[in-house]
């Protein structure tokens, strides 16, 4: 009789086929690749950090903890709603409030064995460089392009020559109903989020008079009781779209605007998802695209085979279709395009011959810049108003404006690109 | 990884650059160089004036238009712009800081401009905006109200509106 196997062989033998892939070198990986041990270390010692926590979220946790790696890392701000149940498979009912990076943290570290999964509930701007700094790739399943924006330009800005572990891969999903996209993005090498920002058309607004005069769906009813109703009856609450009782006031305004102009379908559950901006998600769709990005993040992590480069999309409301291409940096990408230079100036230097010397120097030929630093506008020469406010500036010397090491930025109408320097005191 | 790495290094050594190694400081962000670059291309003509309360932040400012033909000429109307960190993806959310009698301005200060909302691209600038704002007080729009009392006014009775328009407005002058 053969005895029954152990438990404990099981469990090793769950990651045999991906020890075979990681053991032996295939036709398309890379030459210098060393597969083996060395390799399944990489793999299990990579810290990952996983960027939502929701449809793509769950996936992408599930994916990346049956891929072998040892040490996920989950940020999402967001709770547990009734509506996610129906696809984000990693929360019950009884979750329902709960925030979803703990939920879905312990959810797959309870189901996978030997992965630990440390969750942090709040914002990604909570977190600084030396958060981002630990992980060695980042993977997101967002639903906005701010926090994307977000991301991208933060991860850019760490790059430092000096130290290799500063490049940070990004790999970014999205999905919208049966569309989706996966994206490779290796900070101020390829194509960054901020490159092709003009793609992502901004969501399709009704006009503001339609909704104030003549309302044909449900949904103007809704936007006029968010929008119009609530500033001129509740101006002094600031709207919350969590608070329950905001969203029922707002229901029962829209609600009462669509009986006046005789308009049927206004619910609760549209009210919310009107005022949240809730896209359409299908599971499916979630499912094909966390598949993508996390099955590059296994190959960025082992070098086992090649990588997206850089974008995948993937139409699937209409048959299916899906087209990889590589999207190309833009030269005068506010973000990754021209990256701050370093510039040696005098402090004593005033601001205004400093300009002229913009205009002398071969690098930067600049003839009527304005420029400004984070926080503060150094000199802009329109609108005259704010000309005439920053004027003053210009017999300021350098070190009474700017600290040491602080970058500006510079605009001048005669160039389309902008441009940015390190300004390093001499 | 590795590869990934090396490859930023051919980079970097085939542009020669500088080291962009430095102390961590706050970066100018996307959305104010965009906006610095967007005001040095603003023609603001004789009836626009814009205003800066804090010259730092250039993302919140004023305009005030003060029309030399039309039906709104010698008057003066204010409107704050308010530019977010996600400009240019989302449109500047501008509001009428006064009571106004306008088809296109409820009395709120909303704004009806298809560019501040439904037609609004990350191509278009400040100044696009400014340009259809100074076109709704040259052809106020009736078919397509905001204020409809204004709208059916301006539609039935052009000449009463004037009127009516003028005495509001002027109203609101006093009360200012």
């Amino acid at each position: 009789m053969n005895p029954e196997p152990t438990f404990a062989t099981n469990e090793q033998s769950r990651w045999k086929s991906l020890y075979n892939v990681l053991s032996k070198p295939g036709p398309f990986a890379d030459e210098d690749w060393v597969p083996g041990q060395d390799t399944i270390d990489a793999l299990e010692s990579s810290k990952i950090l996983v960027i939502g926590a929701g449809g793509l979220g769950c996936e992408i946790l599930k994916n990346l903890a049956l891929s072998g790696f040892k040490d996920i890392h989950v940020i999402d701000m967001d709770t547990i709603d009734i509506s996610n149940l129906n696809r984000q498979f990693l929360f019950r009912q009884a979750d329902i409030g709960k925030p979803k990076a703990e939920v879905a943290a312990a959810f797959v570290q309870k189901r996978v064995k030997g992965v630990t999964i440390t969750p942090y509930v709040g914002k990604i701007q909570d977190k600084d460089e030396d958060y981002y700094m630990q992980f060695k790739i980042i993977i997101c399943g967002l639903d906005s392009i701010e926090a994307r924006r977000w991301i991208n330009s933060t991860l850019i800005s760490m790059v430092d020559m000096e130290d290799p572990e500063s490049l940070k891969p990004l790999i970014d999903g999205g999905t919208e109903g049966f569309k989706g996209q996966a994206r490779v993005i290796l900070p101020t090498l390829s194509s960054c989020i901020e490159c092709q920002l003009d793609m992502h058309a901004p969501r399709p607004a009704v006009p503001l008079c339609t909704i104030a005069t003549i309302p044909r769906q449900p949904q103007h009813c809704i936007e006029w009781a968010h929008q119009i109703a609530w500033q001129e009856k509740r101006k002094d609450d600031t709207f919350d779209s969590d608070d329950m009782e905001h969203i029922s006031w707002v229901y029962n305004a829209a609600h009462e605007r669509a009986q006046q102009f005789h308009i049927h379908g206004v619910t609760f559950q549209m009210t919310q998802g009107v005022v949240k901006n809730i896209i359409p998600a299908i599971a499916s769709t979630n499912a094909v695209i966390a598949a993508s990005t996390t099955s590059e993040v296994l190959k960025i992590a082992t070098s086992c085979n090649p990588y997206l480069n850089n974008y995948m999309m993937y139409a699937g409301e209409e048959g299916v279709y899906t087209y990889t291409f590589e999207a190309e940096k833009k030269a005068d990408c506010p973000v990754c395009g021209n990256l701050a230079r370093k510039m040696d100036v005098d402090p004593n230097m005033t601001l205004g011959d400093f300009i002229e010397s913009l205009g002398e120097k071969a690098e930067s030929q600049l003839k009527k810049p304005s420029m400004r630093t984070e926080e503060k506008t150094l000199y802009q020469r329109f609108p005259p108003q704010l000309e005439e406010r920053t004027r003053p500036n210009l017999s300021l010397k350098l070190k009474e404006l700017i600290e040491d090491g602080q970058e500006i930025a510079v605009s001048d109408s005669a160039y389309t690109i902008d441009f940015r320097f390190r300004l390093n005191f001499n | 990884m590795l590869k990934i790495w090396s490859m930023k290094q051919q980079q970097q050594q085939a542009e020669n650059a500088e080291g962009a190694a430095g102390k961590k400081k706050k970066k100018v962000t996307a959305a104010q160089l965009r906006v610095q670059k967007d005001l040095t291309e603003i023609t603001l003509g004789n009836t626009m004036k814009m205003d800066f309360p804090n010259p730092d932040d250039i993302l919140n400012f004023t305009l005030s238009i003060e029309p030399d033909e039309g039906m709104y000429k010698g008057g003066i109307f204010n409107f704050t712009f308010n530019v977010n960190q996600n400009f240019p993806h989302d449109p500047p959310k501008v509001k009428c800081t006064q009571k106004i009698y306008h088809p296109n301005i409820d009395l709120e200060g909303n704004v009806c401009l298809n560019i501040l909302r439904e037609d609004w691209k990350p191509v278009l600038n400040l100044n696009a905006v400014i340009v259809g704002m100074q076109f709704l007080f040259l052809e106020p729009n009736a078919s397509d109200p905001l204020n409809k009392e204004a709208a059916e006014d301006l539609r039935t009775t052009r000449e009463h509106f004037k009127k009516n328009g003028d005495a509001v407005n002027q109203d609101l002058k006093l009360a200012d």
